[in-house]
């Protein structure tokens, strides 16, 4: 089994995650992808016990996962878990997601799933996960609570597509690369999960980030629906020798 | 000739030897070339033949033959910008794949080369300056 942490300036928090996974399952490989920090996350990382594969500029969360999940299919793991290195997912749930893994391709830890939940969100932000919720549980044809977590782990098959396809904008990540999974086939399950409290950096508090919020989930979504899947970028719409497109005008 | 004539025939000569030279050091590819030769040669035939506009104008019962020119090149800009951002983004998603190769690539290295372990860390202010 493969962790994956993605981190970009986490030098704070990246270590204490690490050795908390470690020590929680001594048996997993933890991989953390250095998206291009400009601090010492990738030498905490290191001396915490993890293999640090370092990005040589700043790609976004979707281009850290897609190093994370090349890395477990061209390794040849069975499982491969993400979990945020800001220390919010608890690795001691992460057996409960791998149970998960019997019957559905990719397994979500949510947050929102317990009435006596601590972490709640409000305003535009809350409609905007409500409505992604809604839209991927009807994809998935199953019932998903919050579908922006951070914390999934996936099978074989599931690793194979995010290897191809981990979408680079904001909120592809979460969101695109879930549409993308059911697309292909897989199947979809959560588990609740405790969510613990950022240590530092609140997301997105105030109304305009969150309207902001609202807007880009609904764009992304929309995108995520009508694009064509699996994508082909390297070959191009229009190929390599096509000339300019002047019938257009 | 009148003074529309020369302007006509001005911009499309320097664009063409501007094409010409860029072409000439390695400055420009000749798939892009093509599409702005194309429009030099265009531009060129309507300054030479302004006859071929207002017939044209006319057929499209465009009243002011100019408005059509001004219609038919900003929307051949739009496609052209469009082109550009869709290969802009097709050399983003190749650069992206290219850094994650790079940092899996790095990684085996430092599994082979257990040696090596702490020189990308010496090497890194280097890489640094180069972005």
């Amino acid at each position: 089994m493969l962790v994956i942490v993605p981190a970009w300036n986490e030098q704070e928090s990246v270590g204490p995650t690490v050795r908390e996974i470690l020590g929680v399952h001594p048996e997993v490989d933890v991989l953390v992808v250095d998206d291009g920090s400009g601090d010492a996350t990738a030498e905490r990382a290191e001396a915490a016990g993890a293999r640090v594969a370092r990005l040589p500029f700043n790609l976004g969360v979707g281009g850290a996962m897609r190093t994370g999940y090349r890395h477990a299919v061209r390794e040849g793991y069975d499982v491969a878990v993400q979990i945020d290195a800001d220390g919010q997912h608890d690795p001691r749930f992460l057996p409960s997601l791998i149970a998960e893994l019997d019957h559905a391709d990719i397994c979500i830890g949510v947050r929102f799933a317990k009435p006596d939940d601590p972490y709640t969100v409000r305003g535009p932000r809350r409609w905007a996960m409500y409505l992604l919720a809604k839209v991927l549980s009807r994809l998935a044809g199953t019932r998903l609570t919050d579908v922006t977590s951070g914390f999934r782990a996936c099978n074989r098959r599931a690793m194979k597509v995010f290897a191809e396809h981990y979408p680079a904008e904001y909120l592809g990540d979460t969101v695109e690369s879930l549409v993308i999974a059911t697309r292909v086939g897989c199947t979809i399950t959560q588990v609740p999960i405790d969510m613990r409290r950022r240590t530092a950096g609140t997301a997105s508090a105030s109304p305009v980030r969150a309207a902001l919020f609202l807007f880009r989930a609904v764009v992304a979504l929309g995108l995520a629906l009508v694009r064509k899947w699996p994508a082909n970028f390297d070959e191009g719409v229009v190929g390599e020798a096509g000339p300019l497109p002047l019938d257009v005008a | 000739m009148n003074s529309a004539t020369v302007l006509g025939l001005a911009a499309a000569v320097i664009v063409v030897i501007t094409l010409f030279e860029m072409l000439r050091r390695h400055r420009l590819r000749e798939k892009y070339a093509l599409i702005w030769f194309v429009l030099a040669m265009g531009s060129l035939t309507v300054a030479v033949f302004p006859a071929l506009l207002f017939g044209l104008a006319d057929l499209l019962n465009v009243q002011v033959p100019s408005n059509l020119v001004f219609f038919i090149a900003s929307l051949l800009l739009l496609a052209m910008s469009l082109q550009h951002s869709f290969e802009i983004g097709k050399l983003e998603e190749r650069t992206r794949t290219l850094a994650e190769e790079v940092a899996l690539l790095r990684l085996d290295a430092d599994a082979t080369a257990p040696g090596r372990m702490t020189a990308p860390n010496a090497a890194e202010p280097t890489d640094r300056s180069v972005e």
